[in-house]
C-alpha cells in the first residue's frame, strides 16, 4: 500500500452544543422516541416468526439467503460436482468432507463418491459457493434446520441432492451448468459463450 | 413444528378474556370470604387503618409489595421499550401482550441452578445480593406517597394518619446515605467473586459512586437552601402550597440530580460496573439464579427510589394543579394524590429507560470528566449563587432562581465551548494524528 492511498480522516471538531452534551441527548431521545411510536415502521420490520414466515411476507431474499446447502444436478440428473475439493479447501469451518472417485461419465474425470457437510460446524459463510468452479454447491433459502442427533445433522450426498430437488422451485440453479458439455458441443462454457454473465 | 399442545396453551394464555376470567375465578372466592367474615374482623382492620403508628407501617408493606411487583413489571417494560426503540415488538409470547412474561422470568430464575463457584469468599458472596437489594428497598420509608388521610370511621378529633412510613428530621439525607450503601453490594459482589472482571466492575462502581455523590449532594444542598427543610413531606407541601415545583426554580440542580441518580442506579449510560462488552457481566458475572435476580431487582428498585426522590423533591410529589391539595384528607383525595405520584414516577422510569436505549455507555475517563470537570464545578457555582440568593432572601423567588440556573448553564456552555478539553471526543493530551505519514 502506498502512502497516497491512505486516507486520514480527522475527527471533526465538536461544536459548543456538542461539547455541552445535553442537546445531543435530546436529539438522541427524539430519534428513539420516533422509533417507539412508529407503529408503521415496526409492522414493516417485524415478522413474527413461528406464526408468520419471511418467505410469506416476501422479506426473505431467496436469491442470496445463505441457508442449508444443496448439491446441484445437471440437466441429465447427475450430480454436478466434479470433486475438485475447492469448497472443502475454502471452507473456514472445515465442515465439508469429500471422497472422490473416478467418474463413470466421459465428460469429467472425477465425481464425489461421498459428499458430507456437517451442518452443525458450518458457519454459512458461502465461501464454498464462491469457490465452486462448476456451481455445484449452493446455499438455499431453506433455514429451518433441525435434527435430534448430531449424526443426523451431517448431510450426505443423497440428502444434499434431495435438498436440491426440494428447493429448485424457489431458487433455480442460477448459472447455467458449465459441466454440461453436451449443450456446448464439448467445449468449455467460457469458450462457447464468452459474454454470458458469470458469477465471480 | 410447534407442539400442538404447547401451541394451544400459548394461544389460550394470549387471550385476554381467559386471563380476566382466571383472575375473577381466583379472586372471587377470596373476596367473598373476606366479605362474609367482615363483621368479625372489620373493627380490628378499621382500628389498624386509623392508628397513627400502624397505618404508615401497613402502607409501607403495601408499597413494598407493590414495588417488588413493579420491578417485575419494569423488567417487562424495559424489554418492551428496548424492542420498540429497535423497531421490534418485545416479549409477546407469554400471555396477552406479553403480560405474563414477568411470571415466566421469575419462574425461570427460581428453577435455575444456583451455582456458587469453588473459590469465592462464601460469606460475602452470599451477603452481596442482600446488601444490594435491602438499601434499595428501605429507601422508600421516607417517600411521602400521598399526604395525609382521614378515614370516614375515624372520630372527628383524631389526627389524620400519614402515608409516609417514617417522617425523619434528616429526611433525604437518609435516602442519600441508604442509597449509597447500595454500592456495597456491588463492591462486595465484585470482591467476593474472586474474578478479575467482577473485581474491575466493583472498582468502577466504587469510583463512580464516590464521584457522583458529590454533584448529587451539591444539587440537594441547593434545594435544601431553597426549601429550608430536609423533610420530603415538607418540601412537597411547600411546592403544593405555592403551586410552583422546584424544578422550575432549579432546573440545573434537577439535571445534576437526575444525572447523578443515573450513575447511582448503575444504569446506562453509567453502567460501567456491568459493562457486558468489556467485563463479561461485571460484578454479577459469577452470580446465577435467584441471587442474580436480586441484583436485577435491586437495580430496578433503585431506579424507582431515585424516581420517587426526584418526583418528591423537584416535581411536586403528589401535587398537580387543579387536584385536591394537602388540606383535603378524604380517602378519595388520598388515592388521587397517590395516583398522581405514581404516575409521575412511571414517567420518570420511562425516561430512565428511554435514556438507556438512547445513549451509548461512557468510557471511564469520560465518566470521571463529566463528574469532576462538568457537574462538580457547575454544582459549586450553583450552590454559591443560591447561597447569595438565600442571603438576599430571594431563595424562593422563581425568577431569581431561574435566572441563576440559566446563567450557570450559559456559563457552562461558554466554558465548555471554549474549553480545549471536551467531555467526549478527542482529548488534547493525545498525540496528534500524523497527516500523510502513514505507511504500511
Amino acid at each position: 500500500m502506498r502512502d497516497e492511498d491512505v486516507l486520514i480522516v480527522q475527527e471533526p471538531e465538536l461544536t459548543a452544543a456538542e461539547r455541552l452534551y445535553l442537546p445531543q441527548i435530546f436529539d438522541g431521545l427524539r430519534t428513539t422516541l420516533r422509533h417507539v411510536f412508529s407503529l408503521k415502521r415496526r409492522a414493516q420490520v417485524v415478522c413474527e416468526y413461528p406464526d408468520v414466515k419471511r418467505e410469506e411476507t416476501g422479506a426473505l431474499r431467496t436469491t442470496n439467503y445463505r441457508g442449508v446447502h444443496r448439491l446441484n444436478k445437471d440437466p441429465d440428473g447427475r450430480v454436478a460436482c466434479v470433486a475438485c475439493f475447492m469448497c472443502s479447501t475454502a471452507c473456514p469451518a472445515h465442515c465439508i468432507h469429500i471422497e472422490a472417485g473416478e467418474s463413470p461419465w466421459p465428460d469429467r474425470e472425477k465425481y464425489p463418491v461421498r459428499f458430507d457437510i456437517d451442518e452443525l460446524r458450518c458457519i454459512y459463510c458461502g465461501m464454498c459457493e464462491e469457490a465452486c468452479p462448476v456451481d455445484a454447491i449452493e446455499l438455499t433459502p431453506h433455514y429451518e434446520l433441525v435434527g435430534r442427533t448430531r449424526q443426523e445433522m451431517i448431510f450426505d450426498k443423497a440428502k444434499l441432492l434431495q435438498i436440491y430437488e426440494e428447493t429448485k422451485a424457489v431458487k433455480p440453479r442460477r448459472n447455467p451448468p458449465i459441466t454440461d458439455y453436451g449443450l456446448t458441443g464439448g467445449q468449455s462454457r467460457d469458450v462457447a459463450e464468452p459474454n454470458v454473465e458469470r458469477k465471480i | 413444528m410447534i407442539d400442538p399442545t404447547v401451541a394451544r396453551i400459548e394461544r389460550l394464555l394470549r387471550n385476554p378474556l381467559v386471563l380476566i376470567t382466571a383472575a375473577v375465578v381466583l379472586a372471587a372466592p377470596v373476596a367473598l370470604l373476606a366479605w362474609l367474615l367482615w363483621p368479625w374482623y372489620g373493627a380490628f382492620v378499621q382500628g389498624l387503618l386509623a392508628d397513627a403508628f400502624w397505618f404508615p407501617l401497613l402502607f409501607m408493606l403495601f408499597v413494598l409489595v407493590m414495588i417488588l411487583n413493579a420491578t417485575a413489571l419494569c423488567i417487562l417494560a424495559e424489554r418492551k421499550i428496548a424492542g420498540f426503540t429497535q423497531d421490534r415488538r418485545g416479549p409477546n409470547r407469554v400471555g396477552f401482550w406479553g403480560l405474563l412474561q414477568p411470571i415466566a422470568d421469575g419462574l425461570k430464575f427460581l428453577f435455575k441452578e444456583d451455582i456458587i463457584p469453588a473459590n469465592v469468599d462464601r460469606g460475602l458472596f452470599l451477603l452481596a445480593p442482600c446488601l444490594a437489594l435491602i438499601p434499595a428497598l428501605i429507601g422508600f420509608a421516607i417517600i411521602p406517597w400521598a399526604g395525609e388521610v382521614r378515614w370516614p370511621w375515624m372520630p372527628a378529633d383524631a389526627p389524620a394518619v400519614s402515608t409516609q412510613a417514617a417522617s425523619l428530621d434528616v429526611g433525604f439525607l437518609y435516602l442519600l446515605a441508604v442509597g449509597s450503601l447500595g454500592v456495597y453490594g456491588v463492591v462486595l459482589a465484585g470482591y467476593a467473586s474472586n474474578n478479575k472482571y467482577s473485581f474491575y466492575g466493583g472498582m468502577r462502581a466504587t469510583a463512580q459512586m464516590i464521584s457522583y455523590e458529590l454533584p448529587m449532594g451539591l444539587a440537594l444542598l441547593c434545594l435544601l437552601m431553597t426549601a429550608g427543610s430536609l423533610r420530603p413531606e415538607e418540601i412537597v407541601a411547600q411546592q403544593a402550597g405555592s403551586g410552583v415545583w422546584y424544578v422550575f426554580l432549579h432546573p440545573l440542580a434537577f439535571l445534576l440530580l437526575l444525572t447523578s441518580s443515573f450513575a447511582e442506579t448503575n444504569r446506562a449510560p453509567f453502567d460501567l460496573a456491568e459493562a457486558e462488552q468489556e467485563l463479561v457481566g461485571g460484578f454479577h458475572t459469577e452470580y446465577s439464579s435467584m441471587k442474580f435476580a436480586m441484583f436485577f431487582l435491586a437495580e430496578y428498585a433503585h431506579m424507582i427510589t431515585g424516581s420517587a426522590l426526584l418526583v418528591a423533591l423537584f416535581f411536586g410529589g403528589w401535587h398537580f394543579w387543579g387536584l385536591p391539595g394537602a388540606e383535603d384528607t378524604s380517602w378519595v383525595a388520598m388515592l388521587l394524590r397517590l395516583a398522581v405520584f405514581v404516575g409521575k414516577v412511571v414517567l420518570f422510569i420511562g425516561l430512565f429507560m428511554m435514556i438507556r436505549w438512547t445513549i451509548p455507555r461512557f468510557r471511564f475517563d469520560q465518566l470521571m470528566r463529566i463528574a469532576w470537570l462538568g457537574m462538580l464545578p457547575a454544582g459549586v457555582v450553583l450552590l454559591a449563587g443560591t447561597a447569595v440568593l438565600a442571603a438576599l432572601g430571594l431563595e424562593r423567588n422563581l425568577w431569581a432562581c431561574l435566572a441563576l440556573n440559566v446563567a450557570v448553564l450559559a456559563g457552562m456552555l461558554v466554558y465548555v465551548g471554549r474549553s480545549r478539553r471536551p467531555v467526549t471526543g478527542r482529548q488534547p493530551d493525545l498525540p496528534p494524528v500524523p497527516v500523510g505519514a502513514v505507511s504500511g
